[in-house]
């Protein structure tokens, strides 16, 4: 309820009048994050006051486990999004990437560590043939993902039946070298004799990256540049086709280090791996603050819509929930973080001038 | 504009307590010993690969709930939507509610090794369903209940050929569930001809029956089509009308409709694997286990099929099938 609207008035003449002074709470409230971060401390307490078994260690350490996974891909696809576009093959590229490497190891005696590079530049090049085909034909990144989201797994499925003969690829564990491999994918940390999964490093890890690139880095002016309005950006000499393709790219490699730590961690993987997921991405970057018109957002919000997702998916167990409403939530919430959003947004507008 | 922001976040807060409060609600009911009104009181999870509102994986949550009345222990059922990796967080969930049994479909048995082991090691009983009897016992698991896939689909074969089947077709409805594919490879033992696999999406059974459609009218030497789901096996039957062929049907597993075909006669039979018991047999078997230490079958896998539902017996089944418990 404070009311700054006197920041122009009062301000110094040597300062120029277009940088309004703003005050600390409408600063706050205009972070693209704050919606999301609100809804994840009330979901917190909500689950935290019908199970105990919440937030008890080992709680915190199995609801972390499907975050840090979704997490991981949502920061990919949060910048993918502030850059203005979608993937929808990024949940299936995640099982492109462990079958590659499944089937390059256990069928072909590929040495692990080659066959992870060889997957990785698989989903690099996914990415770059995303990103150079919306960018060269101008068409949306959602008709162009979703024609390599199907060609993926039509592939996936067709071509792992085709060298293996099954539906599924398993074995990994007796390939020679996955001692070497297993302590950086499917380690386990163990805090006060509780098992965390290494996952939530490597989801840390990525989140800081992606953040730290988004806010310091030239690359991250350029996201939101073309994101914000491609024409423009280009016009003030942005290589808006190279921000694309590289923002696709880094979904692939993101899709690559999911695929990689579910095959590590499982020693398996399904073709039907990923099929669906994309879209659970894209409600973390949302929930996280991301606007689906491009230009606005945040890898943190992503991070912490990601939380929310990981916290929800298992807290509607500890609660004695019926699964059978699971779904239900994940869209109710979806729908209240974009209403919260486009308030958020309408007032950033209004206090804008 | 605060305060309709406010507005917005007391009814997200409203709603999500809505969810939260039913659950503190039950949660003590789960706890306290005989909650159920029934005698033994314990607390068992069921964790399957099956999708939620599946027609199939319905029934065998029937089968757990109602074995949970009769024996006054709480079955919770919790689905995964064919995502191991989701399967496993949900076991590791239970292991850490301290679920005094567990009961999960195995149908990618190495993702959920460890999830399994550490259940186990936490003293928790482990049983198996569905798929994964190969490996239930290298687990550690206390018992498998299912139906061997390979004989099943061995038997489908028999039946067909005896019926003059020499070419068919083997429609798998899910990609990515080996059990399916075992029975496609039992089937072509079984049958001695040639036996064609073709995938198509239980989620989209017009386009199922459009696919089987094209497959029969490309080629009319095919005399047979095995479905491994009551929903297919049951859009084949217009596939097959449709397409002018003669070709003979039967299918696993069973709905109503499936029922109703076989009564007909436009349906040969159905491989029934009686999913009902393998929900309701293992939350029998925890209970015995827990109060009585008893283990059914030494280890070896209990099977609860295949049977066979012809038109002999089609119409007590049907009664049965629509109401949700064959």
């Amino acid at each position: 309820m404070t009311t700054t609207l006197n920041p122009t008035p009062p301000a110094p003449p040597d300062t120029d009048e277009r940088v309004a002074r703003v005050g600390l709470l409408r600063r706050l409230v205009l972070r693209p994050e704050i919606g999301s971060l609100i809804g994840a401390v009330i979901l917190f307490v909500l689950f935290a006051v019908s199970s105990t078994q919440f937030y008890s260690l080992a709680g915190i350490s199995n609801w972390l486990d499907p975050a840090s996974l979704f997490g991981i891909m949502a920061v990919a696809v949060a910048m993918l999004m502030i850059g203005g576009h979608f993937d929808l093959s990024a949940g299936v590229l995640t099982g492109t990437a462990g079958l590659a490497t499944a089937v390059m190891t256990t069928q072909w005696g590929l040495n692990i560590w080659v066959a992870l590079l060889v997957s990785l530049v698989i989903c690099l090049g996914v990415g770059f043939v995303n990103g150079y085909l919306v960018t060269r034909t101008g068409l949306p990144s959602f008709i162009i993902t979703l024609a390599t989201f199907l060609m993926l797994q039509g592939l996936n499925l067709a071509v792992t039946k085709l060298i293996t003969g099954t539906v599924s690829v398993g074995g990994m564990a007796q390939v020679p070298f996955f001692d070497t491999v297993r302590p950086l994918f499917a380690s386990r940390i163990n805090v006060l004799g509780v098992d965390f999964k290494i996952q939530i490093l490597w989801w840390v890890l990525v989140v800081a990256i992606g953040a730290w690139v988004l806010a310091k880095t030239r690359f991250g002016n350029w996201t939101f540049a073309v994101g914000g309005d491609p024409v423009a950006s280009r016009n003030i000499g942005v290589p808006a086709a190279r921000t694309t393709i590289t923002l696709f790219m880094g979904v692939g490699a993101c899709a690559w280090l999911v695929g990689s730590l579910k095959l590590m961690e499982q020693t398996s993987v399904q073709t039907s791996q990923g099929f669906g997921e994309e879209l659970i991405y894209i409600v973390a970057a949302v929930i996280g603050g991301c606007l689906l018109t491009g230009g606005y957002g945040s890898v943190i919000g992503a991070a912490i819509g990601a939380l929310i997702f990981g916290m929800t998916s298992q807290g509607i167990v500890y609660a004695g929930l019926d699964s059978d409403w699971f779904k239900f939530f994940l869209g109710a919430m979806l729908l209240l973080a974009v209403l919260a959003n486009q308030y958020v947004r309408r007032y950033a507008e209004r206090s804008g001038r | 504009m605060k305060l309709r922001k406010g507005v917005v976040v007391a009814a997200s807060a409203a709603l999500l307590l809505a969810a939260g409060c039913s659950g503190t609600g039950q949660a003590p009911s789960a706890e306290s010993a005989g909650g159920g009104g029934g005698t033994y009181g314990y607390n068992f999870t069921v964790v399957t690969h099956g999708a939620a509102g599946d027609t199939f994986w319905d029934v065998v949550k029937k089968g757990a709930e109602q074995a949970g009345t009769d024996e006054g222990v709480t079955v919770t059922y919790r689905d995964s939507n064919g995502d191991p990796a989701r399967q496993s967080q949900l076991i590791d969930a239970a292991v850490n509610e301290g679920v005094d049994g567990i009961v999960v479909s195995m149908a990618n048995p190495d993702a959920l090794r460890s999830s399994i082991e550490a259940a186990e090691a936490k003293g928790i009983p482990v049983i198996t369903i569905n798929s994964g009897q190969d490996r239930s016992a290298e687990f550690g698991a206390l018992a498998h209940v299912g139906q061997d896939e390979g004989i099943a689909g061995r038997g489908a074969g028999e039946q067909m050929a005896a019926a003059g089947v020499t070419k068919a077709l083997c429609v798998i409805q899910e990609a990515g569930n080996i059990g399916l594919e075992q029975r496609c490879a039992g089937f072509a033992e079984g049958l001695g001809g040639s036996v064609e696999n073709l995938q198509v999406e239980n989620s989209n059974p017009t386009g199922a029956q459009a696919t089987i459609r094209a497959k029969l009218q490309s080629d009319p030497s095919i005399n047979g089509v095995l479905t491994l789901g009551p929903v297919i096996g049951a859009v084949a039957i217009n596939a097959v009308a449709e397409s002018g062929s003669s070709a003979q049907l039967a299918t696993f597993d069973l709905n109503g409709d499936v029922t109703q075909a076989i009564a007909d006669g436009t349906m040969l039979f159905a491989v029934d694997q009686q999913q009902y018991t393998q929900g309701y047999l293992p939350i029998v078997m925890l209970t015995l286990y827990k109060s009585n230490l008893n283990t059914i079958g030494g280890g070896q896998p209990v099977l609860t099929g295949p049977g066979y539902v012809t038109r002999e017996n089609a119409a007590q089944v049907q009664d049965l099938a629509t109401q949700g418990t064959r």
